[in-house]
Protein backbone atom coordinates (compact mmCIF):
# COMPACT_ATOMS: atom_id res chain seq x y z
CA UNK A 1 0.00 0.00 0.00
CA UNK A 2 1.23 3.63 -0.76
CA UNK A 3 1.65 5.73 2.13
CA UNK A 4 0.59 9.40 1.72
CA UNK A 5 3.78 10.70 2.05
CA UNK A 6 4.79 9.21 -1.04
CA UNK A 7 2.22 10.60 -3.13
CA UNK A 8 2.05 13.81 -1.22
CA UNK A 9 6.32 14.70 -1.84
CA UNK A 10 6.13 14.83 -5.09
CA UNK A 11 2.99 17.24 -5.23
CA UNK A 12 4.57 19.56 -2.56
CA UNK A 13 7.57 19.28 -4.56
CA UNK A 14 5.72 21.00 -7.39
CA UNK A 15 3.95 23.62 -5.51
CA UNK A 16 6.94 24.32 -4.15
CA UNK A 17 8.72 25.27 -7.65
CA UNK A 18 5.67 26.43 -8.62
CA UNK A 19 5.76 29.60 -5.92
CA UNK A 20 9.28 30.05 -6.69
CA UNK A 21 7.97 30.28 -10.67
CA UNK A 22 5.56 32.96 -9.50
CA UNK A 23 8.54 35.17 -7.67
CA UNK A 24 10.82 34.70 -11.15
CA UNK A 25 8.02 36.20 -13.18
CA UNK A 26 7.08 39.28 -10.19
CA UNK A 27 10.94 39.88 -10.51
CA UNK A 28 11.04 39.43 -14.58
CA UNK A 29 7.71 41.65 -14.42
CA UNK A 30 9.92 44.25 -11.72
CA UNK A 31 12.87 44.63 -14.06
CA UNK A 32 11.08 45.19 -16.94
CA UNK A 33 9.15 48.22 -15.87
CA UNK A 34 12.60 49.54 -14.50
CA UNK A 35 14.25 49.10 -17.62
CA UNK A 36 11.44 51.13 -19.26
CA UNK A 37 12.02 53.91 -16.53
CA UNK A 38 15.50 53.70 -17.16
CA UNK A 39 15.09 54.18 -20.76
CA UNK A 40 12.67 57.28 -20.71
CA UNK A 41 15.09 58.45 -17.87
CA UNK A 42 18.33 58.23 -20.48
CA UNK A 43 15.54 60.17 -23.51
CA UNK A 44 16.62 62.80 -21.04
CA UNK A 45 12.59 63.63 -21.57
CA UNK A 46 11.53 64.39 -18.04
CA UNK A 47 13.41 67.50 -17.14
CA UNK A 48 13.11 66.31 -13.03
CA UNK A 49 15.50 64.22 -14.34
CA UNK A 50 18.25 66.10 -15.42
CA UNK A 51 18.79 68.43 -12.70
CA UNK A 52 19.33 66.94 -9.13
CA UNK A 53 19.31 68.68 -5.59
CA UNK A 54 22.46 66.68 -4.45
CA UNK A 55 22.81 69.32 -1.40
CA UNK A 56 21.31 66.27 0.83
CA UNK A 57 23.96 63.60 -0.36
CA UNK A 58 26.79 64.94 0.77
CA UNK A 59 28.67 60.64 1.64
CA UNK A 60 27.46 58.22 -1.03
CA UNK A 61 28.90 54.61 -0.35
CA UNK A 62 28.74 51.65 -2.95
CA UNK A 63 29.00 48.05 -1.75
CA UNK A 64 29.88 45.82 -4.49
CA UNK A 65 30.00 41.94 -4.88
CA UNK A 66 33.95 41.47 -4.60
CA UNK A 67 33.58 38.47 -7.84
CA UNK A 68 31.75 42.15 -9.56
CA UNK A 69 34.58 44.13 -8.21
CA UNK A 70 37.09 42.40 -9.82
CA UNK A 71 35.46 44.22 -13.09
CA UNK A 72 38.09 47.07 -12.60
CA UNK A 73 36.79 48.96 -15.80
CA UNK A 74 33.17 48.83 -14.66
CA UNK A 75 34.48 50.06 -11.06
CA UNK A 76 35.79 53.26 -12.81
CA UNK A 77 32.96 53.65 -14.82
CA UNK A 78 30.50 53.70 -12.40
CA UNK A 79 33.32 56.63 -10.39
CA UNK A 80 33.35 58.51 -13.79
CA UNK A 81 29.07 58.34 -13.77
CA UNK A 82 29.25 59.67 -9.99
CA UNK A 83 32.27 62.36 -10.45
CA UNK A 84 29.78 63.69 -13.17
CA UNK A 85 26.67 63.67 -11.41
CA UNK A 86 28.20 65.86 -8.72
CA UNK A 87 28.79 63.34 -6.09
CA UNK A 88 31.60 64.68 -4.04
CA UNK A 89 32.63 61.78 -1.80
CA UNK A 90 31.93 58.13 -2.69
CA UNK A 91 33.34 55.01 0.04
CA UNK A 92 33.45 52.01 -2.24
CA UNK A 93 33.22 48.37 0.07
CA UNK A 94 34.06 45.31 -0.92
CA UNK A 95 33.80 42.61 1.34
CA UNK A 96 37.52 40.78 0.24
CA UNK A 97 39.41 43.89 -0.04
CA UNK A 98 39.56 43.15 -3.77
CA UNK A 99 39.30 47.01 -4.59
CA UNK A 100 42.02 48.46 -2.25
CA UNK A 101 44.34 46.17 -3.94
CA UNK A 102 43.19 47.61 -7.39
CA UNK A 103 43.48 51.34 -6.49
CA UNK A 104 46.56 52.15 -8.75
CA UNK A 105 44.01 50.68 -11.65
CA UNK A 106 41.84 53.21 -11.14
CA UNK A 107 44.97 56.00 -11.49
CA UNK A 108 45.94 54.63 -14.62
CA UNK A 109 42.84 54.76 -16.07
CA UNK A 110 41.29 58.67 -15.29
CA UNK A 111 42.10 61.03 -17.55
CA UNK A 112 44.89 62.61 -16.43
CA UNK A 113 46.15 60.70 -13.73
CA UNK A 114 47.64 63.61 -11.83
CA UNK A 115 43.84 64.21 -10.74
CA UNK A 116 44.59 61.47 -8.67
CA UNK A 117 46.65 60.97 -5.50
CA UNK A 118 46.66 57.33 -4.23
CA UNK A 119 48.12 56.62 -1.12
CA UNK A 120 49.86 52.93 -0.76
CA UNK A 121 47.82 49.61 -0.11
CA UNK A 122 47.53 49.14 3.65
CA UNK A 123 44.78 45.81 3.87
CA UNK A 124 43.56 46.54 7.60
CA UNK A 125 43.09 50.21 6.28
CA UNK A 126 40.63 52.78 4.10
CA UNK A 127 42.48 54.36 1.16
CA UNK A 128 41.94 57.54 0.53
CA UNK A 129 42.40 59.54 -2.74
CA UNK A 130 41.13 62.03 -5.12
CA UNK A 131 39.40 61.43 -8.67
CA UNK A 132 38.69 64.07 -10.66
CA UNK A 133 37.31 66.46 -7.65
CA UNK A 134 35.60 63.59 -6.21
CA UNK A 135 37.28 62.04 -2.84
CA UNK A 136 37.12 58.13 -3.00
CA UNK A 137 37.45 56.45 -0.16
CA UNK A 138 38.10 52.21 -0.29
CA UNK A 139 37.17 49.71 2.93
CA UNK A 140 36.61 46.13 3.10
CA UNK A 141 35.47 44.20 5.80
CA UNK A 142 38.70 44.72 8.03
CA UNK A 143 37.47 48.04 8.47
CA UNK A 144 34.58 47.49 9.92
CA UNK A 145 34.33 44.99 13.39
CA UNK A 146 38.03 44.55 13.57
CA UNK A 147 38.34 48.51 13.84
CA UNK A 148 35.53 48.83 16.64
CA UNK A 149 38.12 46.25 18.24
CA UNK A 150 41.40 48.40 17.77
CA UNK A 151 39.06 51.34 18.95
CA UNK A 152 37.84 49.93 22.08
CA UNK A 153 41.85 48.83 22.76
CA UNK A 154 42.74 52.28 22.08
CA UNK A 155 40.06 53.99 25.04
CA UNK A 156 41.04 50.29 27.03
CA UNK A 157 45.31 51.98 27.02
CA UNK A 158 43.82 55.29 27.91
CA UNK A 159 41.57 53.66 30.65
CA UNK A 160 44.17 51.77 32.32
CA UNK A 161 46.94 54.62 32.24
CA UNK A 162 44.51 56.82 34.33
CA UNK A 163 43.11 53.97 36.58
CA UNK A 164 44.06 56.22 39.65
CA UNK A 165 41.17 58.83 38.47
CA UNK A 166 38.40 59.01 40.90
CA UNK A 167 36.70 58.61 37.93
CA UNK A 168 37.60 55.35 37.11
CA UNK A 169 37.59 53.82 40.13
CA UNK A 170 33.60 53.50 39.17
CA UNK A 171 34.25 51.46 36.24
CA UNK A 172 34.77 52.25 32.23
CA UNK A 173 32.13 54.21 31.26
CA UNK A 174 32.07 55.44 27.35
CA UNK A 175 30.14 57.74 25.41
CA UNK A 176 29.34 57.04 21.54
CA UNK A 177 31.15 60.32 20.97
CA UNK A 178 34.46 58.62 22.88
CA UNK A 179 33.66 56.07 20.60
CA UNK A 180 33.68 57.80 17.38
CA UNK A 181 37.23 59.84 19.11
CA UNK A 182 38.86 56.26 19.19
CA UNK A 183 37.70 55.06 15.92
CA UNK A 184 39.41 58.89 14.61
CA UNK A 185 42.45 57.78 16.62
CA UNK A 186 43.01 54.20 15.02
CA UNK A 187 42.62 55.79 11.69
CA UNK A 188 38.71 54.71 10.95
CA UNK A 189 37.15 58.02 10.92
CA UNK A 190 35.12 57.66 7.93
CA UNK A 191 32.02 59.74 7.70
CA UNK A 192 28.81 57.96 7.81
CA UNK A 193 26.93 57.52 4.11
CA UNK A 194 23.53 59.05 3.49
CA UNK A 195 22.80 56.93 0.79
CA UNK A 196 24.06 53.16 0.08
CA UNK A 197 24.05 51.15 -3.45
CA UNK A 198 24.04 47.57 -2.95
CA UNK A 199 25.86 45.92 -6.40
CA UNK A 200 25.35 42.10 -6.45
CA UNK A 201 22.84 39.48 -6.03
CA UNK A 202 21.03 40.38 -2.79
CA UNK A 203 20.06 43.58 -0.81
CA UNK A 204 22.59 42.97 1.67
CA UNK A 205 25.71 44.85 3.07
CA UNK A 206 27.73 42.21 3.33
CA UNK A 207 29.76 43.71 6.70
CA UNK A 208 29.42 47.40 5.87
CA UNK A 209 30.85 49.34 9.17
CA UNK A 210 28.35 49.25 11.41
CA UNK A 211 29.06 52.69 12.93
CA UNK A 212 28.53 53.99 9.98
CA UNK A 213 25.38 52.57 8.95
CA UNK A 214 22.81 54.20 11.26
CA UNK A 215 20.35 56.44 8.87
CA UNK A 216 21.75 55.04 6.00
CA UNK A 217 19.46 54.87 2.78
CA UNK A 218 20.16 51.55 1.65
CA UNK A 219 18.90 50.92 -1.96
CA UNK A 220 19.62 47.41 -4.01
CA UNK A 221 20.98 47.93 -7.59
CA UNK A 222 21.29 44.46 -9.12
CA UNK A 223 24.58 43.17 -10.78
CA UNK A 224 27.00 45.45 -11.26
CA UNK A 225 27.56 44.19 -14.82
CA UNK A 226 24.32 45.39 -15.65
CA UNK A 227 24.23 48.60 -14.17
CA UNK A 228 22.62 51.90 -16.06
CA UNK A 229 23.65 55.60 -15.70
CA UNK A 230 19.86 55.87 -15.52
CA UNK A 231 19.40 53.51 -13.00
CA UNK A 232 21.86 55.70 -10.74
CA UNK A 233 20.12 58.91 -11.49
CA UNK A 234 16.86 57.55 -10.26
CA UNK A 235 17.97 56.22 -6.76
CA UNK A 236 20.01 60.11 -6.69
CA UNK A 237 16.56 61.14 -7.53
CA UNK A 238 14.25 59.28 -5.28
CA UNK A 239 16.66 60.00 -2.59
CA UNK A 240 16.54 63.77 -2.71
CA UNK A 241 13.18 63.41 -1.85
CA UNK A 242 13.29 61.46 1.02
CA UNK A 243 12.05 62.52 4.07
CA UNK A 244 13.50 61.03 7.21
CA UNK A 245 11.93 61.19 11.13
CA UNK A 246 14.89 60.30 13.01
CA UNK A 247 13.12 58.71 15.47
CA UNK A 248 10.54 61.37 16.53
CA UNK B 1 -27.74 28.71 21.15
CA UNK B 2 -26.79 31.34 18.63
CA UNK B 3 -23.52 32.03 20.26
CA UNK B 4 -22.49 28.36 20.92
CA UNK B 5 -23.05 28.03 16.96
CA UNK B 6 -20.95 31.09 15.97
CA UNK B 7 -18.29 30.16 18.67
CA UNK B 8 -18.33 26.88 17.01
CA UNK B 9 -18.18 27.92 13.64
CA UNK B 10 -14.71 30.59 14.81
CA UNK B 11 -13.68 27.59 16.25
CA UNK B 12 -14.53 24.95 12.94
CA UNK B 13 -12.56 28.18 10.95
CA UNK B 14 -9.18 28.74 13.27
CA UNK B 15 -8.66 24.60 12.60
CA UNK B 16 -9.21 24.57 8.77
CA UNK B 17 -6.69 27.57 8.71
CA UNK B 18 -4.39 25.72 11.12
CA UNK B 19 -4.22 22.60 8.42
CA UNK B 20 -4.16 24.94 5.69
CA UNK B 21 -1.12 26.86 7.20
CA UNK B 22 0.72 23.26 7.82
CA UNK B 23 0.39 22.72 4.54
CA UNK B 24 1.71 26.45 3.31
CA UNK B 25 4.82 25.87 5.94
CA UNK B 26 4.86 22.01 5.01
CA UNK B 27 5.89 23.16 0.90
CA UNK B 28 7.97 25.99 2.64
CA UNK B 29 9.99 24.17 4.27
CA UNK B 30 11.48 22.19 1.44
CA UNK B 31 13.81 25.09 0.55
CA UNK B 32 16.06 26.60 3.66
CA UNK B 33 13.84 28.14 6.19
CA UNK B 34 15.32 31.09 7.92
CA UNK B 35 16.16 30.50 11.91
CA UNK B 36 16.05 34.26 12.69
CA UNK B 37 13.75 36.96 11.25
CA UNK B 38 14.08 40.50 12.41
CA UNK B 39 11.31 43.08 12.50
CA UNK B 40 11.17 46.76 12.41
CA UNK B 41 7.66 47.47 13.14
CA UNK B 42 7.35 50.24 10.61
CA UNK B 43 3.89 52.38 9.73
CA UNK B 44 1.74 52.39 12.94
CA UNK B 45 1.59 55.96 13.40
CA UNK B 46 0.98 56.10 9.13
CA UNK B 47 -1.86 53.34 9.35
CA UNK B 48 -3.75 54.93 12.37
CA UNK B 49 -3.88 58.39 9.92
CA UNK B 50 -5.09 56.70 6.85
CA UNK B 51 -7.52 54.56 8.59
CA UNK B 52 -8.81 57.49 10.94
CA UNK B 53 -8.55 55.83 13.87
CA UNK B 54 -8.74 58.26 17.13
CA UNK B 55 -4.94 59.14 17.30
CA UNK B 56 -5.25 62.29 19.70
CA UNK B 57 -3.73 63.22 22.71
CA UNK B 58 -5.91 61.16 24.56
CA UNK B 59 -4.95 57.65 23.09
CA UNK B 60 -2.09 58.67 20.75
CA UNK B 61 -1.14 54.93 20.50
CA UNK B 62 -3.82 53.59 18.52
CA UNK B 63 -2.05 52.50 15.80
CA UNK B 64 0.46 50.73 18.17
CA UNK B 65 -2.57 48.76 19.24
CA UNK B 66 -3.73 47.18 15.88
CA UNK B 67 0.54 47.07 15.26
CA UNK B 68 0.79 44.79 18.42
CA UNK B 69 -2.35 42.61 17.05
CA UNK B 70 -0.23 41.93 13.91
CA UNK B 71 2.91 41.04 16.25
CA UNK B 72 1.21 38.76 17.60
CA UNK B 73 -0.37 36.98 14.56
CA UNK B 74 3.04 37.52 12.63
CA UNK B 75 4.70 35.39 15.67
CA UNK B 76 2.32 32.53 15.56
CA UNK B 77 3.38 32.13 11.86
CA UNK B 78 6.93 32.10 12.22
CA UNK B 79 6.89 30.11 15.23
CA UNK B 80 4.40 27.32 12.87
CA UNK B 81 6.95 27.95 10.20
CA UNK B 82 9.96 26.66 12.83
CA UNK B 83 11.70 29.91 12.96
CA UNK B 84 13.38 29.76 16.07
CA UNK B 85 14.52 33.49 16.80
CA UNK B 86 12.06 36.42 16.18
CA UNK B 87 13.59 40.02 17.12
CA UNK B 88 11.26 43.09 17.05
CA UNK B 89 12.26 47.00 17.06
CA UNK B 90 9.89 48.08 19.68
CA UNK B 91 11.24 51.56 20.80
CA UNK B 92 14.30 53.35 20.03
CA UNK B 93 16.21 55.52 22.36
CA UNK B 94 16.27 58.19 19.68
CA UNK B 95 11.83 57.57 19.76
CA UNK B 96 12.29 59.32 23.73
CA UNK B 97 12.35 62.70 21.37
CA UNK B 98 8.65 61.99 20.43
CA UNK B 99 6.15 63.88 22.07
CA UNK B 100 6.40 63.19 25.94
CA UNK B 101 2.77 62.02 25.73
CA UNK B 102 3.21 59.82 22.90
CA UNK B 103 6.22 58.29 24.80
CA UNK B 104 4.16 57.65 28.09
CA UNK B 105 1.41 56.25 26.44
CA UNK B 106 3.67 54.08 24.62
CA UNK B 107 5.55 53.08 27.71
CA UNK B 108 1.73 52.12 29.38
CA UNK B 109 0.95 49.99 26.02
CA UNK B 110 4.41 48.20 26.83
CA UNK B 111 3.32 47.39 30.02
CA UNK B 112 0.05 45.97 29.57
CA UNK B 113 1.19 43.63 26.17
CA UNK B 114 4.10 42.46 28.28
CA UNK B 115 1.90 41.62 31.17
CA UNK B 116 -0.47 40.43 28.23
CA UNK B 117 2.39 38.19 27.38
CA UNK B 118 2.22 36.15 30.10
CA UNK B 119 -1.41 34.87 30.68
CA UNK B 120 -2.00 31.62 30.17
CA UNK B 121 -3.54 31.94 26.36
CA UNK B 122 -0.80 34.16 24.88
CA UNK B 123 1.44 32.85 22.51
CA UNK B 124 4.30 32.84 24.29
CA UNK B 125 2.73 30.34 26.54
CA UNK B 126 1.07 28.33 23.70
CA UNK B 127 4.82 27.63 22.06
CA UNK B 128 6.58 27.50 25.54
CA UNK B 129 8.58 30.90 24.25
CA UNK B 130 11.30 32.72 26.11
CA UNK B 131 11.34 36.60 25.81
CA UNK B 132 14.58 38.93 26.02
CA UNK B 133 14.62 42.43 26.04
CA UNK B 134 17.64 43.82 25.05
CA UNK B 135 18.50 47.70 25.34
CA UNK B 136 19.25 50.37 27.78
CA UNK B 137 16.43 49.12 30.32
CA UNK B 138 17.79 51.77 32.78
CA UNK B 139 16.49 54.28 30.20
CA UNK B 140 12.96 52.94 30.96
CA UNK B 141 10.36 53.77 33.44
CA UNK B 142 10.18 51.77 36.90
CA UNK B 143 6.53 49.83 36.40
CA UNK B 144 7.93 48.99 32.83
CA UNK B 145 11.53 47.69 33.47
CA UNK B 146 10.44 45.60 36.50
CA UNK B 147 7.63 44.19 33.98
CA UNK B 148 10.21 43.64 31.45
CA UNK B 149 12.53 41.99 34.36
CA UNK B 150 9.69 39.78 35.30
CA UNK B 151 8.69 38.81 32.31
CA UNK B 152 11.90 37.39 31.33
CA UNK B 153 12.53 35.88 34.71
CA UNK B 154 9.42 33.65 34.18
CA UNK B 155 10.48 32.57 30.92
CA UNK B 156 14.06 32.24 31.39
CA UNK B 157 13.53 28.02 31.62
CA UNK B 158 11.13 27.65 28.34
CA UNK B 159 13.03 25.55 25.88
CA UNK B 160 10.38 26.90 23.16
CA UNK B 161 11.05 29.55 19.89
CA UNK B 162 13.01 33.11 21.62
CA UNK B 163 11.14 36.09 21.28
CA UNK B 164 13.58 39.23 21.82
CA UNK B 165 12.52 42.75 21.97
CA UNK B 166 14.48 45.63 21.18
CA UNK B 167 13.30 48.60 23.29
CA UNK B 168 14.90 51.62 24.30
CA UNK B 169 17.99 50.34 21.85
CA UNK B 170 19.79 51.39 19.45
CA UNK B 171 23.44 49.40 17.82
CA UNK B 172 25.75 51.92 18.88
CA UNK B 173 24.34 51.76 22.45
CA UNK B 174 24.55 48.23 22.03
CA UNK B 175 28.04 48.71 20.49
CA UNK B 176 29.33 50.85 23.34
CA UNK B 177 27.51 48.94 26.19
CA UNK B 178 30.04 46.18 24.55
CA UNK B 179 33.04 47.99 24.87
CA UNK B 180 32.21 49.10 27.97
CA UNK B 181 32.01 45.22 29.10
CA UNK B 182 35.09 44.33 26.89
CA UNK B 183 37.39 46.95 28.82
CA UNK B 184 35.50 45.82 32.47
CA UNK B 185 36.57 42.79 32.12
CA UNK B 186 40.34 42.89 29.99
CA UNK B 187 42.88 40.75 30.74
CA UNK B 188 46.30 41.92 31.17
CA UNK B 189 48.34 41.50 27.93
CA UNK B 190 45.23 40.53 25.97
CA UNK B 191 43.87 42.66 23.30
CA UNK B 192 40.24 42.79 23.03
CA UNK B 193 39.33 41.12 19.95
CA UNK B 194 35.78 40.93 18.38
CA UNK B 195 34.63 38.14 19.72
CA UNK B 196 34.93 39.57 23.20
CA UNK B 197 32.81 42.13 21.77
CA UNK B 198 30.12 39.81 20.47
CA UNK B 199 30.39 37.97 23.64
CA UNK B 200 29.23 41.64 25.40
CA UNK B 201 26.47 42.25 22.79
CA UNK B 202 22.78 42.10 24.19
CA UNK B 203 22.06 39.51 21.20
CA UNK B 204 25.09 37.41 22.53
CA UNK B 205 23.81 33.44 22.13
CA UNK B 206 21.58 34.69 19.79
CA UNK B 207 22.16 33.42 15.70
CA UNK B 208 22.25 36.61 13.52
CA UNK B 209 19.21 37.31 11.68
CA UNK B 210 18.75 35.78 8.34
CA UNK B 211 16.40 38.41 7.49
CA UNK B 212 15.49 41.92 8.55
CA UNK B 213 12.53 42.91 7.42
CA UNK B 214 11.79 46.89 7.95
CA UNK B 215 7.84 47.83 6.69
CA UNK B 216 6.11 50.83 5.13
CA UNK B 217 8.58 50.83 1.98
CA UNK B 218 11.76 52.90 3.97
CA UNK B 219 15.37 51.45 3.24
CA UNK B 220 16.96 52.33 6.11
CA UNK B 221 17.86 50.04 9.29
CA UNK B 222 17.49 53.40 11.73
CA UNK B 223 20.45 51.86 14.11
CA UNK B 224 18.86 48.17 14.25
CA UNK B 225 21.11 45.51 14.51
CA UNK B 226 23.96 46.81 12.36
CA UNK B 227 26.49 44.80 14.08
CA UNK B 228 24.60 41.72 13.46
CA UNK B 229 23.70 41.92 10.21
CA UNK B 230 26.52 41.17 8.18
CA UNK B 231 24.88 38.81 6.16
CA UNK B 232 21.33 39.37 6.61
CA UNK B 233 19.08 39.79 3.92
CA UNK B 234 16.97 43.19 3.67
CA UNK B 235 14.17 42.96 2.65
CA UNK B 236 11.99 46.49 2.86
CA UNK B 237 7.95 45.41 1.78
CA UNK B 238 5.58 48.41 1.49
CA UNK B 239 2.52 47.19 3.82
CA UNK B 240 2.65 49.18 6.95
CA UNK B 241 3.17 47.26 9.83
CA UNK B 242 -0.43 46.69 10.70
CA UNK B 243 -0.99 45.68 7.06
CA UNK B 244 1.91 42.84 7.29
CA UNK B 245 0.30 39.72 7.03
CA UNK B 246 0.90 35.63 6.47
CA UNK B 247 0.78 36.60 2.78
CA UNK B 248 3.68 38.95 3.25
CA UNK B 249 5.43 36.42 5.52
CA UNK B 250 5.34 33.86 3.06
CA UNK B 251 6.52 36.50 0.26
CA UNK B 252 9.86 37.12 2.63
CA UNK B 253 10.94 33.75 2.87
CA UNK B 254 10.45 33.09 -0.88
CA UNK B 255 12.94 35.88 -1.62
CA UNK B 256 15.62 34.71 1.15
CA UNK B 257 15.34 30.73 -0.39
CA UNK B 258 16.26 32.84 -3.36
CA UNK B 259 19.76 33.94 -2.33
CA UNK B 260 20.25 31.86 0.59
CA UNK B 261 23.12 30.39 -0.93
CA UNK B 262 24.66 33.38 -2.52
CA UNK B 263 24.36 34.77 1.31
CA UNK B 264 25.58 31.37 2.79
CA UNK B 265 29.00 31.38 0.62
CA UNK B 266 29.87 35.12 1.29
CA UNK B 267 29.35 34.12 5.01
CA UNK B 268 31.24 30.97 4.48
CA UNK B 269 34.38 32.94 2.69
CA UNK B 270 34.74 35.14 5.53
CA UNK B 271 34.56 32.53 8.59
CA UNK B 272 37.40 30.50 6.92
CA UNK B 273 39.34 33.73 6.54
CA UNK B 274 38.40 34.28 9.87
Amino acid sequence: MIEASVIASPILGVVFCLLHVIVSLVHTWSHLVHQIQCLIISSGLLSKYQNINLNRLRHLAVVIDSEDAKNKSKVHQLLCWLSDIGVKYVILYDIEGVMKKSDKAYEKNSANPSETKCMDFAPNMPLIFDMFGMTVEIISYTDGKEAVAKGANYLCSNYLKNQDDTLNKLGPKFTEPDISSALKAVGHDGPEPDLLLVYGPARCHLGFPAWRLRYTEIVHMGPLTSMKLSAVVKVLYDFSKKHQNYGK
Amino acid sequence: MEKNDKSMITKAIGHVSFVMRKCLFGILSIGPVPAHIAFIMDGNRRYAKRHALHQDSTNPGSGHRVGFKCLISTLQYCYEMGVKYVTVYAFSIDNFKRDPQEVQSLMDLMKEKIDELLTEDSVLKKFDARINFWGDLQLLSEPVRLTAKKAMDMTVHNKGPVLSVCVAYTSTNEITHAIEASVREKQENAPIEVSDLDRNMYTAGCLEPDIIIRTSGETRLSNFLLWQSDFAHLQNPNPLWPEFSLRHLVWAVLEYQNVHGYLKKRKGEIEKNK
